[in-house]
């Protein structure tokens, strides 16, 4: 993070001093690009605390210990799907989870899912790609998604 | 189409109103929910600023030619490959990636080259994949990289190709015309 502001600091700095009027044009590109998409991501925000609170962590880590791997997995793929956590959040939690016993497997169709498709972080997708793409886009990471998590139960010897 | 402009705000009128209210009424999922919202809030904005400076910064400065010729219509394999490499140094969850890519395409990016930016910013962050590793085991995170990646460049071609026969245009490309 500190290396992020750092960057950029350094980046507006350079160009300050290449060039004032340029650098100028950007920030308010910057800035005007910011405010067309403000109203989107606090909707996506709502979204993800309303959800967060229908589907409690507690909720998730009953669901994925389940004795049948494959009812694990397939709310693993759900629960990764529809919820969006930052990364510092889930990987410890899959951390936990795999100390209670959780599959590989199941835990990488979580962690894919989490990141790689999101269903609320859709609405803002939209906006940029256009719902058809969006749509495309997401349901081939689900498939990507499931078919890492496979091979990857199959490395660590979970799929048969 | 975006949500229309009434929806949106009264959907935080109404937000904001039942927040209030559960404050000051105690009532406690009420509460967890707006400090969830603040907390997650503050997450993303705060790596707003550099990432739209950077954006603002790139799209005076970075050619047209130079997006074009690394990841343009022209460009073969080394184009996913930068596409993979500027993911990897991205910062934010996925929902920054979406302005990024947006401003790659502006710049002549194809399509399939932002997919693949959207999708690798997804997998394979620096800093995300060190803590997974720590986490999980650097055993877990190169099976994920040496699966995923492929097919997500994959998926993308795929994606361009039949997107591109339908001579697709992405929404914001025609408002901002």
């Amino acid at each position: 993070m500190i290396y992020l502001y750092g960057f950029a600091f350094l980046a507006l700095a350079a160009s300050f001093s290449a060039n004032f009027k340029k650098t100028v044009l950007a920030l308010k590109t910057a800035w005007r690009e910011f405010f067309q998409i403000l109203p989107t991501l606090v909707i996506m925000v709502i979204l993800v605390t309303i959800l967060l609170f229908l589907v409690p962590d507690q909720v998730i880590v009953a669901y994925l210990r389940n004795h049948d791997k494959w009812i694990g997995f397939l709310f693993a793929t759900l629960f990764g799907s529809i919820t969006i956590m930052p990364g510092f959040i889930a990987f410890p939690l899959c951390g936990i989870l795999l100390k209670k016993g959780v599959a590989y497997m199941v835990l990488s169709a979580f962690a894919n899912t989490l990141m790689m498709v999101g269903v609320a972080t859709f609405p803002l997708e939209k906006r940029y790609f256009g719902t058809k793409a969006a749509l495309m886009r997401n349901a081939s990471s689900l498939f990507i998604a499931i078919i890492v998590a496979l091979v990857t139960g199959f490395f660590y010897g979970e799929l048969l | 189409m975006m949500l229309s402009r009434r929806v949106t705000v009264m959907t935080g009128i109404l937000y904001g109103a039942f927040i209030c209210i559960a404050f000051l009424a105690g009532y406690e999922p009420g509460q967890r929910i707006g400090r969830d919202f603040v907390y997650f809030s503050w997450d993303i904005l705060k790596v707003m600023p550099p990432v739209f400076i950077l954006i603002g910064l790139f799209e005076v400065w970075v050619s047209s030619k130079a997006v074009e010729k690394h990841c343009g219509k022209d460009s073969g394999f080394a184009g996913f490959l930068w596409a993979i490499l500027l993911a990897g140094t991205a910062v934010g969850g996925v929902q920054m990636a979406f302005p990024v890519a947006y401003a790659l395409h502006k710049k002549g990016a194809r399509l399939g080259m932002i997919f693949t930016y959207v999708g690798a910013a997804a997998i394979c962050r620096i800093p995300l994949t060190t803590f997974e590793a720590s986490f999980l085991g650097v055993k877990f995170t190169v099976i994920r990289w040496a699966v995923s990646l492929p097919l997500v460049i994959l998926a993308a071609v795929f994606l361009e190709r039949y997107l591109t026969v339908q001579s697709y245009k992405l929404p914001l490309m025609e408002m901002d015309k």
